[in-house]
C-alpha cells in the first residue's frame, strides 16, 4: 500500500491540475459566447451567399468559366482550419483524420494550413505544407480571409492548382461539432435542389463572365470566413467539453484517493496502537 | 392601394449582421456600370456593386447607407445587396473619412513609382462615398 505521504503528494498534484482546467474551462466557456454571437451574425451572409451563387449558377445554365469548369492540374488545394492550441479533445485530430481518410491522393494534394496543429499533424504524414496562415485563427477577420482567397486563387488561376477544398469543423450547436470537407472550386452545382424558378433566365451585368469573375471570388472568400468563425466557435466548444470531463475526472480521482488516504491512516492509527498494546503486555 | 403593388423586399446583408431588411418602393444604387434604380418588377439581373450611396426609399421616407463593394441580385419581387461593407450615416466617422481622402489624394498627386494607386483610387473613393452620405 502507498504510504500517506504518496497519496497526498499525488492528491495534491491532481488538484493543482484540476485548477487549471476548471480555470481553462471557464475562459473557453466565455470565448465560446462570443464565437458563437459571431458565427450566428455570419451565418446570415455565409448562407445567402451559397444560395445566391447557387441558384444564380442554376439559372444561368451552361456557362463556361475556369472557376465552373475546374483546371487542367491535378493538384488539389485543401485549405485545412485547425486550432493553433492544443487541449481541445479530439478537434485537431479530427480534422486530421478527416483529410487523411479522405479518397484525395496524398501526393497530389497541396495543404494550406490555418491553425498550427492541423499544419503539424499533417506535416508528420508527409503531406506537402504549401502555406501556412496559423496567426489569422487569433483572430479571424474578413480582412483576413480575403488574403487567403486571393492567394490561393492566384496559384488556381496560374494553373497550379486544379481543385480546391475546403477542411473545417462546422459548429452545429455547443456540444455537436462536425468535421466537414467541402468543394469549392469549381462549384459543384449538381447537388442544389432549388426548383427552376419560373425557368427566369438570370442577367448579368457588365457580361457573365465579368460578374461571375468578380462574385465567385468573394463567395470563396465569405466561405472562408464563415468556415474560420465557425471554426473558432467550434475549437473552444472542444475544448470546453474537454476541460469539463477533465474536471470531473480529476474531482473522481481526488474522492479515490481521499479514501485511500483516510485508510492509510486509520491502518496507520491502528498499528501504532496494536504496538503500544503488544509492547505494555510484554512489560507487565 | 396602387402602393400596395409596387412594394418589394430589401434585403442588405454584411459578412458581420444582417444590415438592413424591410420593404421599399424603389431602391437605387452605385454599379459597376454605372447608378441604377430598381422598381418591383424589375428583370432578374446580378450585378457588382461600385463604391456608392444605397437609397432606400419607403412609403414614409428614404434611408441612406454607404455600400463598398459586394454584388447584387435582383429579381421582380425581391432586391438582394451582399455587401463586404455597409455603414448608416451615423455610423460613420466624418473625420477620419476626410482624414482618408486627404491620404488618398496626397497619394495619388504623388508620381512616384512606389504607389499603389489602385488602391489609392479605391480609398479615395470610399472617402468620398462616406463625407458624402454624412452630408
Amino acid at each position: 500500500m502507498a504510504s500517506m505521504r504518496d497519496i497526498k503528494r499525488r492528491k495534491g498534484s491532481i488538484q493543482s491540475t484540476q485548477q487549471i482546467t476548471k480555470a481553462m474551462k471557464l475562459v473557453s466557456t466565455v470565448k465560446l459566447q462570443k464565437a458563437k454571437t459571431r458565427a450566428e451574425e455570419t451565418n446570415a451572409y455565409f448562407n445567402y451567399m451559397y444560395q445566391t451563387v447557387h441558384s444564380m449558377l442554376t439559372r444561368s445554365g451552361n456557362i463556361s468559366h475556369p472557376y465552373l469548369s475546374g483546371g487542367e492540374s491535378k493538384r488539389k488545394a485543401v485549405v485545412v482550419i485547425t486550432s493553433n492550441r492544443g487541449l481541445a479533445g479530439g478537434y485537431n485530430s479530427n480534422i486530421v483524420k478527416l483529410v487523411t481518410g479522405s479518397s484525395l491522393p496524398k501526393e497530389d494534394v497541396d495543404i494550406y494550413a490555418i491553425g498550427r496543429k492541423g499544419l503539424e499533424g499533417l506535416e508528420h504524414r508527409g503531406y506537402k505544407i504549401k502555406m501556412d496562415a496559423s496567426e489569422v485563427m487569433e483572430a479571424p477577420t474578413y480582412k483576413d480571409a480575403k488574403a487567403i482567397c486571393d492567394q490561393i486563387l492566384e496559384a488556381y488561376a496560374m494553373g497550379e492548382i486544379g481543385e480546391i477544398y475546403l477542411a473545417y469543423t462546422h459548429f452545429k450547436n455547443t456540444v455537436v461539432h462536425e468535421p466537414r470537407l467541402m468543394k469549392l472550386l469549381p462549384v459543384d452545382i449538381s447537388d442544389t435542389e432549388e426548383p427552376e424558378h419560373n425557368g427566369v433566365i438570370m442577367n448579368y451585368e457588365p457580361t457573365e463572365e465579368e460578374a461571375l469573375d468578380m462574385i465567385i471570388p468573394k463567395y470563396i472568400t465569405s466561405l472562408f470566413y464563415g468556415a474560420l468563425v465557425e471554426a473558432v466557435a467550434s475549437e473552444n466548444g472542444a475544448r470546453m467539453q474537454a476541460m469539463d470531463s477533465a474536471t470531473s475526472n480529476a474531482d473522481e480521482m481526488i474522492s479515490d484517493l481521499t479514501l485511500k488516504y483516510n485508510r492509510a491512516r486509520q491502518g496507520s492509527i491502528t498499528q501504532e496502537l496494536t504496538e503500544i498494546i503488544a509492547g505494555a503486555n510484554a512489560i507487565s | 392601394m396602387a402602393e400596395e403593388n409596387k412594394i418589394f423586399d430589401v434585403e442588405i446583408i454584411t459578412p458581420d449582421r444582417v444590415f438592413f431588411t424591410g420593404k421599399a418602393t424603389m431602391i437605387e444604387f452605385n454599379t459597376a456600370a454605372g447608378e441604377i434604380g430598381v422598381y418591383k418588377n424589375h428583370i432578374p439581373l446580378t450585378t457588382v456593386l461600385a463604391p456608392g450611396v444605397v437609397t432606400i426609399t419607403m412609403d414614409d421616407g428614404k434611408k441612406e447607407a454607404a455600400v463598398h463593394s459586394g454584388f447584387a441580385q435582383i429579381l421582380s419581387e425581391k432586391v438582394t445587396l451582399l455587401a463586404e461593407t455597409a455603414e448608416w450615416p451615423d455610423e460613420i466617422d466624418k473625420k477620419r473619412a476626410e482624414a482618408a481622402l486627404e491620404r488618398a489624394k496626397e497619394r495619388l498627386a504623388q508620381k512616384t513609382e512606389n504607389v499603389d494607386y489602385a488602391r489609392a483610387e479605391l480609398a479615395l473613393r470610399r472617402a468620398l462615398v462616406r463625407i458624402e452620405v454624412k452630408h
